[in-house]
């Protein structure tokens, strides 16, 4: 396509093409993008057969040009699953996501004034494994990549993001029980631990939040 | 504890119904490859045949056997369960789709083994199981499996099967601990390798009686078969 060179990302490719179908008269593409820096989760592409692209733990924006070949015919997919319907071109509606997060991905704080910074001391190691799991912009490509359009990956990562650290703890159990109804009533697969998910993931979100995810599921079914 | 059973009706416990169903026919196969391995005796199937025995009489046992074959049924239906909700979960696939370069083949098709076994285990039963519980044969269950991989076909099925089996297991024992929740980062590698080496354990222990027993290797066939 003339007028793309090398150092520009693929959303800036899509730019050029949207320039030129304006100036033709013709209709843009539609497609989600906002903070262009790999840390939004908006953009959301297949590209020739892969969530964010060739590139592994890369978002759409940060995937560049020279990662593709000069002619290169490159097919390019909306997300599809049933619960990510398509609202237009390569736009599709993640409402799911927020319907997961409403059901338990927050903690309940008192009012009053901010408590001190390091009032509840975290071990190191939990801590860093907090903020793996915290490393999920909810981008969607677990969905897109899974061959059962299951959201095990995100939904493990917000439950285990909490379960981790002693401010989740107040509800613990009702977070796990409810995210996953509410996962399964949004229309999403069920997981068959084939990993696809976790080697697309542009965060390297790994499958072993989905295991911590399993065992609070377990806890909380059992402690009815 | 009805509260607690409406968590087998999710996502997260349809895995789990999977998982221990799963686990538990995999218990089954190793103690079935026990008493397989007794035809190599070399004693005209004298020890297979008193386990056979021993198998068929034990009340506890047969109480097992029904157990087992509910496993098998509800790891079935709960795999059915799951494929078709799958299926709805993504009515519209994508145009071009490079699984293999994010997961593995044996991870992604284990509904085709799956089916692939199930098949080979409705002859398996219909070849030895059914004849000797249900009936009343001439031959003992040593010399009927001695000589039906004398049959080329058959001695092939089983190989193919068994391969497949490997296949699934590959996936299958990992995977159900997975589920069961223990796959922390410390011992992800080590519960990957357990997994392939228990499954290289089935394959190659039940893959080996059609070789051994069609090529009759160290005499193995002969031994039961003339005697």
């Amino acid at each position: 396509m003339p007028g793309v060179n090398t150092h520009m990302s693929f959303l800036e490719m899509l730019d050029v093409l949207n320039d030129r179908l304006v100036r033709d008269g013709k209709e843009p593409i539609a497609f989600d993008h906002d903070c262009r820096e790999g840390i939004c989760g908006m953009c959301s592409m297949f590209i020739n057969g892969r969530a964010h692209g060739p590139l592994t733990g890369t978002t759409t924006c940060q995937l560049h040009m020279r990662f593709f070949n000069d002619g290169e015919t490159v097919t390019i997919e909306p997300w599809r699953a049933a619960a990510f319907p398509v609202i237009k071109d390569l736009v599709v509606d993640r409402t799911g996501f927020e319907k997961i997060m409403q059901a338990g991905g927050y903690v309940s704080v008192n009012t009053g004034n901010a408590p001190d910074a390091n009032s509840i001391p975290i071990e190191k190691a939990k801590s860093d494994e907090a903020f793996d799991a915290a490393a999920c912009i909810g981008c969607g490509a677990c969905v897109a990549s899974c061959k059962n359009a299951s959201a095990m990956l995100f939904l493990s990562a917000k439950v285990s993001q909490l379960a981790l650290l002693p401010q989740g703890e107040p509800e613990r159990r009702e977070r796990v029980l409810n995210m996953v109804k509410t996962h399964d009533e949004a229309g999403f697969g069920n997981c068959t631990n084939t990993g696809a998910c976790e080697a697309e993931c542009p965060k390297g979100i790994s499958i072993t939040h989905i295991a911590r995810l399993n065992r609070e599921y377990l806890r909380a079914s059992l402690t009815k | 504890m009805v509260e607690s059973l409406k968590m087998f009706y999710t996502s997260v416990g349809r895995k789990l119904v999977m998982a221990l169903t799963g686990l538990f026919l995999f218990v089954f196969l190793l103690e079935h490859l026990y008493g397989n391995l007794l035809l190599y005796k070399l004693d005209v199937g004298k020890a297979f045949e008193e386990y056979s025995a021993f198998m068929a009489g034990n009340l506890i046992i047969r109480a097992v056997e029904y157990g087992l074959f509910g496993g098998i049924i509800i790891h079935i239906l709960d795999a059915l369960f799951i494929t078709l909700a799958n299926r709805k979960a993504r009515p519209i696939g994508y145009a071009v789709s490079h699984q293999s370069k994010n997961s593995t083949w044996y991870s992604r098709n284990m509904g085709l083994t799956g089916s692939i076994i199930l098949f080979f285990l409705i002859i398996h039963l219909r070849t030895f199981f059914f004849p000797h519980r249900f009936g009343h044969p001439e031959t003992t269950m040593a010399y009927d499996v001695a000589n039906a991989f004398q049959t080329s076909w058959y001695a092939a099925l089983y190989l193919v099967s068994m391969v497949l089996l490997g296949s699934h297991l590959n996936h299958g024992i990992q995977s159900a601990f997975h589920t069961l929740g223990r796959n922390d980062m410390k011992y992800r590698k080590t519960l990957k390798s357990v997994g392939t080496i228990l499954a290289l354990i089935i394959m190659i222990g039940f893959a080996s009686f059609p070789i051994v027993f069609y090529f009759d290797l160290f005499g193995a066939a002969t031994n039961i078969l003339a005697n």
